[in-house]
């Protein structure tokens, strides 16, 4: 018991809880005010309710399909962003003349909101998965272009210098000294990317959404639909546990993968 | 408040060799670098120019058919034909009170608990976890749930605003306090000056960039929230204006109000950015 005490006192002492308090008085007074029906408990459903239809969600597979075509849309769209950012990214470093023509029409298109893309891509493309691609693509696309440029640009001349001593090839040039020595903006951009990626993919599947459409965005609507608020608040939920989740991996990808830098 | 000058060092002190948080590189956002203004003045119309063309070939000899792409100059008809009705001056009104409201009141809510956190290590201690869930879920994802408890009303739109708002404000504000060199405010207390005027002479002026960043970013994210939201749930504004070109396929209706919606955007940019160089006057004097 005493033992026991003892751990749980160094528990307490190696973690703040103290940001605990908000979130769990938080739970209380949403509980307390169900609980005596102080609101109306059909729109401010009960946290009981919630858990018992994240209960029943979690036993069904198109529950985690849902999860899995969200995920596996939003990771997609990320990689062809994030490939066409750095390509135009380093494109625009690299030529003087790339810079001059393109940078300044970038800047102008960037202004234009994400979503407003929606109806012309909803036309050219349809409601299917490609429209939904492009659109997450996009909304990857611009940090990552951003973030790469600045990355490239910032390298040192005295290392341009080296790797010319060394006679690299174009093949060296790319692998050995432009994406190293970039990386550290590039990882930034695409951390950026992969916050604004899960954003566009929620977004992709309010917005372009068919009757063939399963995804997250799909179990939300499906709860207003049937007016199961439960359904719309687990969902929620589980939305922003994956965007936290990924921005996670990628902070720990980004630590593993720039060991090599001795600063870090 | 407990934390008095005696303990401010340590709490502004130790962001600045750590790492930037995710969520800051978020709202701070990428800097544009000088070169989007250097570059050369000429070479930025051959893209644009080019672009025109091709569409106005595309459409002149109908390889796409006009419902698919209409022509420019039927785009530039329809923009002046809805500027000559008014509907268009309706409509970018409406959607500009909804997002000066909840950009107003995210930005006034972001900069106090800004301010609270990045001042008081109890409040951050509190707060930021709590702070950190609630920014997790993207703005759009929160529209189901606000419609179910406040309608489709106004309400609605502003607090969906206000959010996207209030995040990268809330950020900038705390980071930017938390990152003022702990040798700005050595030497403020070397000089004996007062909380009052190590907060008004030392720490705001020091944070005043990365706030500013902030403040912008938000309005970005308030327009992108304004746009996504008019397109769900709204019978008036820039975003219905949109959705209704495209329920009754008029794409020049749509590319209207889209080149509307960018130029604004492109416009509030500008604007924000003026008023930070006019502001940040006194910096450039110093070099």
């Amino acid at each position: 018991m005493k033992s026991l005490l003892h751990h749980l006192a160094v528990t307490f002492q190696k973690h703040d809880l103290r940001g605990w308090v908000l979130p769990l008085l938080a739970l209380l007074v949403w509980q307390t005010v169900t609980w005596f029906e102080w609101v109306d408990t059909r729109l401010i459903v009960p946290p009981g309710g919630v858990f018992a239809v994240a209960h029943a969600e979690m036993q069904s597979s198109a529950f985690w399909l849902g999860v899995a075509a969200s995920l596996g849309r939003d990771l997609l769209g990320f990689a062809l962003g994030s490939i066409a950012g750095i390509v135009f990214g380093c494109a625009l470093a690299l030529s003087r003349v790339a810079n001059s023509l393109l940078s300044p029409s970038f800047h102008v298109i960037r202004q234009i909101s994400l979503f407003a893309w929606v109806p012309l891509l909803s036309v050219y493309l349809g409601y299917g998965e490609l429209s939904k691609l492009v659109l997450i693509a996009l909304a990857v696309f611009y940090p990552v272009a951003l973030s790469t440029h600045e990355g490239v640009a910032g390298i040192e001349r005295k290392w341009l210098e080296v790797a010319r001593v060394y006679e690299f090839n174009r093949k060296q040039f790319v692998w050995r000294l432009l994406l190293p020595a970039a990386s550290p903006q590039i990882f930034t951009g695409l951390q950026l990317g992969l916050i604004y990626a899960w954003l566009g993919t929620i977004g992709a599947e309010f917005l372009l959404r068919s009757y063939d459409t399963i995804g997250l965005g799909e179990t939300i609507f499906r709860g207003r639909a049937a007016f199961n608020i439960e359904l719309i608040v687990f969902g929620m939920l589980v939305v922003g546990l994956v965007g936290y989740l990924l921005s996670q991996g990628a902070m720990h990808f980004e630590r593993q993968a720039l060991r090599w830098r001795s600063s870090y | 408040m407990p934390s008095s000058s005696g303990s401010s060092g340590q709490t502004l002190g130790p962001l600045i060799n750590g790492k930037r948080s995710l969520l800051h590189e978020l709202c701070s956002g990428v800097k544009v670098p000088s070169w989007a203004r250097s570059s050369d003045v000429c070479l930025a119309w051959p893209f644009p120019l080019a672009l025109l063309l091709c569409w106005f070939l595309i459409s002149h000899f109908e390889w796409l058919p006009m419902q698919i792409l209409p022509s420019p100059l039927l785009v530039v008809d329809t923009f002046f034909d809805i500027l000559g009705t008014g509907e268009l001056q309706t409509h970018t009104w409406i959607s500009f009170k909804r997002v000066l409201a909840g950009f107003a009141l995210g930005c006034g809510l972001g900069l106090m608990l800004g301010v609270v956190m990045g001042l008081s290590e109890t409040a951050r201690d509190y707060l930021y976890p709590t702070f950190k869930i609630f920014a997790q879920v993207p703005s759009l994802g929160w529209l189901p749930l606000l419609m179910m408890l406040v309608g489709l009303e106004e309400a609605l739109k502003i607090i969906l605003i206000s959010k996207s708002a209030f995040v990268p404000i809330t950020l900038n504000t705390f980071n930017g306090l938390r990152s003022v060199p702990t040798r700005y405010i050595e030497v403020a207390r070397a000089f004996e000056f007062s909380r009052y005027q190590l907060l008004t002479k030392v720490v705001f002026p020091s944070a005043f960039p990365p706030i500013w960043n902030g403040v912008r970013y938000g309005l970005t994210h308030a327009w992108l929230a304004l746009v996504g939201v008019e397109l769900l749930a709204s019978t008036e504004g820039l975003g219905y204006l949109i959705v209704w070109g495209r329920q009754l396929f008029q794409l020049d209706l749509v590319l209207a109000a889209v080149f509307v919606i960018g130029f604004i955007g492109l416009l509030l940019d500008k604007v924000l950015g003026l008023v930070e160089s006019h502001i940040l006057r006194w910096r450039k004097a110093a070099f």
